[in-house]
C-alpha cells in the first residue's frame, strides 16, 4: 500500500497557482526527495501532506486514508516533520522540545525521558544536553534536536523541508548520512524538500523535479543520470553531474 | 506642622487601601480584557487597527474628564436597571473610577499584547503547528509563555499609570490618595498635597519593582524572582486592604460636599451635629459641582449645601433675576417637584459671585460699581475661577455692562485671590462669603442692573430622606443661623498661610 496518495490536487493562493493540478504516489518505505528552485511549490506540496496547508482541490490520503476528515493536530502528532529553520521553542529545554509531541499525546513523564535519551542516542548527541537551552547548542546539534524533535512519537513518516539548508558543507554531509542510516534503520518513509539536486541524487531512492507548480517528472537517481527529454529537467540534473565528472578527473590528476 | 502631618497620615490606611483596592480591581479587569484582545488583535491585522486605535484615543481623552465621563452614564443605566429590574446600583465612587481607570489601563497591556505575540519567530510559531499543538496548545505553551516579558512591560507600564491616574477619583466620590490633593490644594493645606502625592509616588514606585521582578523572573525562567516579585504584590495587596477589612458601623447618613473649604466646614458642621446625636456618618467630599446634585437626587448622598443661583442655572437652566425670595420660593417648589429633592432652609449667608478689586487699585481707578468698571475694563485684565467663564451669570454681567477686557485668565479659587495680590489679575470673580476678602482688603463692585443672581445657602435634602425626622430635626437648627461674617470668618480660617484650622476645627467656630 502506498503511504501518501496525493490525488489531483493544487493549490492557489489569493487567485495565484503555486501548485498546479499533480498525483504523487509514494509506496512504504521510500526516501523521496522534491526538488526545483525556489517558487517551484516543493514546500506547498510537502505541506498538504500533513494538512499545514489544505489542497484548493484533490484529495490527500496517508495509508490509505482521506486526511481531510481529520483534525490536523491529530494528524500531524503521527507524522514527523523537520524545518529548515529547525524552529526549536527557546524556552524549553532540549529534553523538552524533543518531548513535546509524546506530552501532546499524553505519555507518562516516565516514557518521555526514557524516550528523550534513546533519541538523543539516536542522532548521536550527548545525554547531557538535555537539560540546555537551544540556543547553547550548535547548528547542527540544533537540527539533529530538530530531527529526535519530528522523531520523538514514532512517526512512520518523516517530512523533512531543506533540513540541512542552514548548515556547513562537513555538518551537512554528516547529518545527511545520519538521517539516511536512521531512514533505513527505522524503515520510514521520507520526503525531503531540497534545492540541491546532488543531495537528493545521493540520498534519495526517488526524485519528484518541480518547476513553477508542475512536478515534471518522478523517477530514480540512475534514470534521471542517463538523461531526460524535458529541457529543465536534463538541465538541473546536468549541473551536479558535471561537477561529479570535473571532481572525478581531478582525483585522476 | 507636626499636627497636620499627623491628622494626615491618620486617614492614610483607609486612603491608601481605597487606592489599592480601586488599582488592584481596575487593573486586573483590564488585565482580563487587554490581554485576549491583544492576542485576537496579533492574528488579525484588522482587529489589531480599531482596537489599538480605540484604545489610543480613550488614552487622549484627559482621565479627569474620563472619569467624570462615566458618572452620567452609570447614573443613566442605574435609571434603567431600576425601571427593568426594580433596582439600580450606585453610580458614583467606585464603579464610575473602575470602569474608567480600566479602559485607561488597557492600551500598554494591549499593545505589548499584540506586539510580543506579533513579535515570536514565524518559525516557531509553524513548528508548533508542525509538531501537532492545536490553537489553543500553540497559544499557551508557546506564544504566551515566549511574549510574557513584552506583555509584563506592557502592565508594569499600566500599573503605574492607573496608580497615578486613581488620585482623580475623587471628584466622583471615591476615596483615594487623590482626597489630600484635591482638599489640601482647596485649602492650601501643603503637607496634605505633599503627603498625597508622596504616598501616590510611593506605591507607584513599590508596585513597578515588584512587578519589575516578574518581568525580570519570567524574561530569563527565574523561578526565584518571579515567587519574589508575586509574593511581595500579595503581601503588599492585603497590608493595604487589612485597614478596609476592619468591622466598621454602617454609616447611617452621607453627607456631600463640593470641592472647596466653605463646603468642607458646613459638611463637617452637618456631619457634628449628627454624630453628637449618636448617628455614624460618613463624608464624601469634592464632589463635582453638577455631581453632587445628582448624587443627592439618587439617595447616594443624603444631605449638602447647595448655593440657589447655583440651582437656578445649572438645574432649573433659568438666566432670569427675579429677586432672592422669589429664587427661594421657586426653587423650594420646582426641585420638589422635579427630582424631589427638599430644599430644607437657606442657612443665613449668601455666597454669591461678586467682582473684586484690590482697594487701592480699585480707587486709583475710581471704580465703584460694575458701571464704572465698563468704562476702564478694556485697559484691565479679569481673573475667573474655573467655571466663571463659561457660567450664565458672566454672560449676564458682560452683557448688561458692556464689560470688554484687555485679557481673561482662569485660576484655581486658591491661586486666583494670589494673581490679585501679584497684579496678574485687576479684578476677579469673588466668592462674597470668602475670608479672604476682608483679610486681603478687597473691595466687591456694585451691582445695580442687579446683573448677578442672588446665592442663597441652602441645605438640600435627598428625596429619601425628605421624611426622615431625626435628619430634618438636627439640620432644621441651623435655617439663618450663620451670617457672612462668620462664614468670612471660618472660612478664612481654613484658608490662611499661618494658624491655619481644620475644617472640622473651623465647623466649631460656626457651631458656638
Amino acid at each position: 500500500m502506498s503511504a501518501i496518495v496525493l490525488d489531483q490536487v493544487s493549490k492557489t493562493y489569493g487567485g495565484q497557482t503555486v501548485l498546479h493540478e499533480t498525483s504523487l504516489e509514494i509506496a512504504q518505505g521510500r526516501f523521496v526527495a522534491l526538488v526545483g528552485g525556489s517558487g517551484a511549490g516543493k514546500t506547498t506540496l510537502l505541506k498538504l501532506m500533513n494538512g499545514l496547508s489544505t489542497p484548493t482541490s484533490g484529495r490527500v490520503l496517508i495509508d490509505g486514508a482521506d486526511i481531510a476528515g481529520r483534525p490536523g493536530p491529530e494528524l500531524r502528532r503521527g507524522i514527523g516533520y523537520v524545518f529548515q529553520e529547525i524552529g526549536l521553542f527557546p524556552h524549553m529545554t532540549v529534553a523538552q522540545n524533543i518531548g513535546v509531541t509524546p506530552d501532546l499525546l499524553g505519555w507518562s513523564a516516565g516514557a518521555i525521558a526514557a524516550r528523550v535519551d534513546e533519541l538523543l542516542d539516536l542522532v548521536a548527541l550527548p545525554r547531557a544536553v538535555a537539560g540546555r537551552a537551544p540556543s547553547q547548542l550548535s547548528g547542527g546539534q540544533r537540527q539533529r534536536v530538530g530531527v529526535a524533535r519530528a522523531l520523538a512519537a514514532r512517526p512512520s513518516i518523516l517530512l523533512m523541508d531543506e533540513p540541512f539548508g542552514a548548515l556547513d558543507p562537513v555538518t551537512r554531509t554528516a547529518l545527511a548520512d545520519d538521517v539516511r542510516a536512521l531512514h533505513d534503520q527505522l524503515g520510514l518513509t521520507t520526503v525531503m524538500v531540497t534545492h540541491d539536486v546532488g543531495e537528493a541524487l545521493l540520498l534519495a531512492d526517488e526524485v519528484v523535479v518541480m518547476a513553477d507548480g508542475w512536478a515534471l517528472t518522478h523517477a530514480s537517481p540512475r534514470e534521471l543520470l542517463a538523461g531526460h527529454p524535458d529541457p529543465v529537467v536534463a538541465g538541473l540534473i546536468a549541473a551536479p553531474k558535471k561537477q561529479a565528472e570535473r571532481l572525478a578527473e581531478l582525483a585522476r590528476g | 506642622m507636626a499636627d497636620r502631618l499627623s491628622a494626615a497620615l491618620a486617614v492614610l490606611p483607609e486612603r491608601l487601601g481605597w487606592h489599592v483596592t480601586l488599582s488592584a480591581c481596575a487593573l486586573a479587569l483590564g488585565l482580563a480584557i487587554a490581554l485576549p484582545l491583544g492576542v485576537a488583535a496579533a492574528r488579525s491585522p484588522r482587529l489589531k487597527g480599531i482596537t489599538l486605535a480605540s484604545a489610543g484615543l480613550v488614552q487622549t481623552i484627559p482621565s479627569l474628564a474620563l472619569l467624570a465621563l462615566f458618572y452620567p452614564v452609570l447614573l443613566l443605566l442605574s435609571g434603567l436597571a431600576t425601571k427593568v429590574l426594580g433596582h439600580g446600583f450606585p453610580a458614583l465612587g467606585f464603579l464610575p473610577s473602575l470602569l474608567a481607570l480600566t479602559l485607561y489601563s488597557m492600551l500598554p497591556i494591549l499593545r505589548n499584547a499584540a506586539a510580543g505575540v506579533s513579535g515570536i519567530d514565524p518559525a516557531v510559531v509553524e513548528a508548533a503547528r508542525g509538531v501537532g499543538m492545536t490553537d489553543r496548545q500553540r497559544l499557551w505553551r508557546v506564544e504566551l509563555p515566549l511574549a510574557a516579558p513584552v506583555i509584563m512591560a506592557g502592565v508594569r507600564t499600566a500599573a503605574v499609570w492607573t496608580i497615578g491616574a486613581a488620585t482623580l477619583s475623587t471628584p466622583v466620590g471615591q476615596t483615594s490618595l487623590g482626597d489630600y490633593i484635591f482638599s489640601g490644594l482647596q485649602t492650601e493645606d501643603w503637607v496634605a498635597v505633599l503627603v498625597g502625592c508622596a504616598a501616590s509616588a510611593g506605591l507607584a514606585l513599590v508596585v513597578d519593582g515588584l512587578l519589575g521582578l516578574i518581568e525580570d523572573g519570567v524574561a530569563r525562567r527565574d523561578g526565584k524572582r518571579l515567587w519574589a516579585g508575586g509574593v511581595g504584590l500579595l503581601i503588599g495587596l492585603l497590608a493595604a486592604l487589612g485597614p478596609l477589612a476592619l468591622p466598621r458601623d454602617k454609616p447611617a447618613y452621607v453627607i456631600g460636599a463640593k470641592n472647596f473649604s466653605e463646603q468642607y466646614i458646613l459638611a463637617e458642621l452637618m456631619a457634628g451635629k449628627l454624630e453628637a446625636k449618636g448617628a455614624a456618618v460618613q463624608r464624601r467630599v469634592n464632589l463635582g459641582s453638577v455631581i453632587a446634585y445628582r448624587a443627592l437626587a439618587s439617595g447616594e448622598i443624603d444631605a449638602y449645601v447647595d448655593y440657589s443661583g447655583t440651582l437656578w442655572a445649572n438645574i432649573l437652566n433659568r438666566t432670569d433675576n427675579p429677586g432672592r425670595t422669589a429664587v427661594l420660593d421657586t426653587l423650594r417648589k420646582d426641585l420638589k417637584a422635579r427630582d424631589g429633592v427638599v430644599l430644607l432652609a437657606p442657612l443665613g449667608f449668601e455666597n454669591a459671585y461678586a467682582l473684586a478689586m484690590r482697594r487701592d487699585r480699585a480707587e486709583q481707578l475710581g471704580v465703584k460699581t460694575l458701571a464704572d468698571l465698563a468704562t476702564k475694563s478694556s485697559q484691565l485684565t479679569m481673573g475667573g475661577d474655573l467655571e466663571f467663564f463659561s457660567r450664565p451669570e458672566w454672560a449676564s454681567v458682560e452683557k448688561q455692562y458692556g464689560l470688554r477686557f484687555k485679557a481673561r485668565r482662569q485660576f484655581q479659587p486658591t491661586f486666583m485671590y494670589r494673581a490679585l495680590e501679584s497684579r496678574e489679575a485687576d479684578v476677579i470673580s469673588a466668592f462674597s462669603s470668602d475670608g479672604r476678602i476682608a483679610a486681603d482688603d478687597l473691595v466687591l463692585l456694585g451691582d445695580p442692573k442687579g446683573a448677578l443672581p442672588p446665592y442663597d445657602a441652602v441645605i438640600l435634602i435627598s428625596p429619601k430622606r425628605a421624611d426622615d425626622k431625626r435628619l430634618l430635626d438636627v439640620l432644621k437648627p441651623l435655617a439663618g443661623s450663620i451670617d457672612v461674617k462668620a462664614m468670612q470668618a471660618a472660612n478664612y480660617a481654613v484658608d490662611r498661610d499661618t494658624g491655619k484650622k481644620s475644617p472640622a476645627e473651623a465647623a466649631g467656630l460656626l457651631a458656638r
